[in-house]
């Protein structure tokens, strides 16, 4: 009998290993033939760990040591099939479709779910042809910025060099999200194929994944799957045994949010201070160590191998306006059902809350919901009819970024909210531009201010994040002003209240 | 002060493990303090000689990022998430106390050693907040009496 055991991170925070040992010491005791594999995490958070037992996937979760013996009895309790989960059963699994199936670890189990067709098609594709799949896709950027991959990947295949590189951005340093940790913990060989088939389109053979030193395990994980790749042919001098060269390292990052950014991704690679690059000239063209540079999200890459699996008609498919094909979307902070629902762009943000998350975890009222990571907006339950895609975020002046939502309840303090929008800005700040630099601490401060009674900080406090929303090199210093105006729009009363008490 | 013969061949060792890479500073530095703890002052002119560029270029880099330390740390490191997600479900309320019960600021190491409290933004375990790591180990839905026994096994 197979029992499987998620390896990921959240599962391993929630007890996995000790549950994993306790069902294979008292197994063992029992003479029962049992067999632990250790998967990925299937996303739904408040179940981990979550243990299914048997090919048809019964779900137990969660699973502490002291339930074990009931699960090896067959007496405790269950949710049925994994596949039949309301959570799950909602989903549109297209990137996350072998993630908390199979063995991360195991190259068999990967190609027996789908692996390596995308890889195997592109091999006989010219790289012109692979470029133009990609952008009939629809696919954007997931990282945040939501720029066309497809075109992103057509300037460096254009681009003259005798080097060109693929780096993928695994630097996820926003509050709220953990798909690219997911995904390299629970199935890190799709981000190699996806890396790989960039190569052959842009004519690049060398890769780098830039990875989070928070994420140990996501490490230890991705390091070893590239061995494993290698040692089967599917990275090396002949990708699957064709006349194409790619080959790919881990990367560890060093703790500096900033570095998410890509130009200053880019500087940390080469061995420098992680300082913003201006741009022009763009990574596509100039990148790193000068050379043309495709520099992906984690998702975006990990999505290249469905869609030359299935075809870019296939991805095209789903979505909504512009926001095409599915998006992992993280659902976390003060939530009863957090974790990670794939699905086609245009679910509203209400029903995902309400619905599909099941409110908040301490069961008080949503306050309000931060979308995006720390440089999101906060919008009240007033926007919660907006639809979850690029252009209706933007146009309800938010951001989707990397589709990570933090939940709130009544209780949290708005203006510590915004406040803490401003310190993280000046700790992480990378200092080459003065809004982000001193803009964030004088930030602060005024709302500090504003917290005294100071009602004449307000009008400072919207002129600053004016200068820094206009005047930043990148997103950090340029994005900060979205969490501290919409709660100050939005939540007045948190301001005013603090007023009230001062005087 | 110059390096001890003992850190001389240490480096030496790191240094040749790594030729060849593109960008190697990071991976060198990552190594130097796995091995060291910390990022001795008197092995970056050695580091800066290795890769021909200024001294003044490894200071800035070893002093930009979060992770790289001027000095050892306590036996075991125990990060607290301060980002939004964990906030949402009372970080801010763990780690006052568990600063207060050590009576430690964030950076501070006890007095017996056994601990350096330190703050992180996001372990990527959003959905099961607070959220800590000790050492490599993730921990989450962390509370004062999990946080006590995490600070009890670690020694602190």
């Amino acid at each position: 009998m197979k029992i499987y055991v998620p390896l990921d991170s959240a599962a391993k925070a929630l007890g996995a290993d000790a549950v994993a040992n306790a069902i294979v010491e008292q197994a063992a005791a029992r003479g029962l033939d049992v067999q632990v594999i250790r998967n990925g995490s299937r996303g739904m958070v408040w179940l981990e760990p979550l243990v299914e037992v048997g090919d048809d996937r019964q779900a137990f979760g969660p699973v502490s040591v002291a339930d074990v013996p009931a699960l090896l009895d067959g007496k405790l309790k269950g949710h049925g099939k994994v596949a039949d989960i309301a959570f799950f059963a909602k989903q549109t699994r297209l990137t996350f479709a072998r993630c908390g199936v199979i063995d991360p670890l195991d190259m068999d189990d990967y190609q027996a779910h789908g692996g390596l067709v995308g890889l195997r098609r592109a091999v006989g594709m010219t790289g012109t042809e692979i470029v133009t799949e990609v952008t009939e896709s629809g696919l954007r950027g997931r990282g945040g910025a939501g720029f066309p991959t497809g075109i992103k990947w057509n300037t460096v295949a254009g681009a003259q060099a005798s080097q060109k590189y693929i780096v993928c951005n695994a630097d996820e340093g926003d509050s709220g999200t953990f798909a690219d940790r997911m995904i390299m913990e629970g199935d890190p060989f799709t981000l190699i194929e996806g890396m790989v088939i960039a190569g052959i389109a842009v004519g690049a053979t060398k890769g780098y994944v830039y990875l989070r030193s928070e994420y140990p395990d996501a490490i230890k994980i991705m390091r070893q799957a590239v061995e494993i790749a290698r040692n089967s042919g599917v990275i090396g001098g002949s990708v699957l045994g064709s006349n194409r060269a790619f080959d790919m390292e881990i990367r560890v990052g060093a703790g500096a949010y900033v570095c998410g950014e890509e130009t200053s991704l880019l500087n940390s690679l080469e061995g420098k201070r992680g300082v913003v690059r201006a741009k022009p000239p763009l990574p596509a063209l100039e990148g790193f160590l000068g050379k043309p540079t495709v520099v992906n999200n984690v998702i975006s890459l990990a999505t290249i191998p469905v869609i030359m699996e299935k075809g870019a008609q296939n991805y095209q498919n789903f979505g909504l306006g512009r926001s095409r094909g599915t998006i992992p979307i993280q659902i976390a902070g003060n939530v009863a059902h957090g974790g990670l629902f794939e699905a086609a762009f245009g679910m509203p943000l209400g029903e995902l809350i309400d619905d599909i998350a099941g409110g908040t975890a301490t069961g008080r009222p949503v306050k309000a919901v931060q979308v995006g990571g720390p440089l999101g907006a906060y919008f009240p339950r007033a926007k919660f009819d907006t639809p979850f895609g690029y252009e209706d975020f933007d146009g309800q002046g938010g951001l989707i970024g990397h589709a990570g939502i933090v939940v709130f309840d009544d209780s949290t303090d708005m203006l510590g909210m915004a406040r803490f929008a401003m310190e993280f800005c000046a700790v992480e700040s990378c200092g080459k531009c003065t809004p982000c630099r001193i803009g964030a601490v004088r930030g602060v401060e005024t709302i500090d201010r504003i917290g005294r009674g100071d009602a004449a900080a307000v009008e400072i406090l919207t002129d600053l994040c004016e200068t820094m929303r206009d005047g930043s090199l990148c997103a950090l210093g340029g994005f900060t002003p979205f969490p501290v105006m919409s709660a100050l729009t939005h939540f007045p009363d948190d301001f005013a209240t603090n007023k009230e008490a001062a005087e | 002060m110059s390096a001890s013969q003992a850190t001389i061949e240490t480096l030496a060792r790191i240094l040749a493990a790594h030729d060849g890479l593109e960008g190697p500073l990071l991976p060198i530095l990552h190594a130097v303090q796995a091995e060291l703890g910390f990022i001795p002052e008197d092995v970056q002119p050695i580091i800066a000689a290795h890769l021909n560029i200024s001294k003044a270029e490894v200071h800035g880099v070893v002093t930009f990022y979060h992770d790289f330390r001027a000095a050892p740390a306590g036996r075991h490191v125990v990060k607290i998430c301060r980002a939004e997600a964990c906030q949402a479900m009372g970080a801010n309320g763990l780690a006052d106390a568990t600063l207060a019960k050590l009576g430690v600021a964030w950076h501070g190491t006890t007095a017996n050693g056994a601990v350096t409290i330190e703050p992180v933004y996001c372990l990527g375990l959003c959905a099961c907040g607070p959220a800590a790591m000790v050492d490599d180990r993730v921990v989450g839905r962390v509370d004062t009496a999990k946080m006590d026994e995490l600070l009890a096994e670690a020694g602190a």
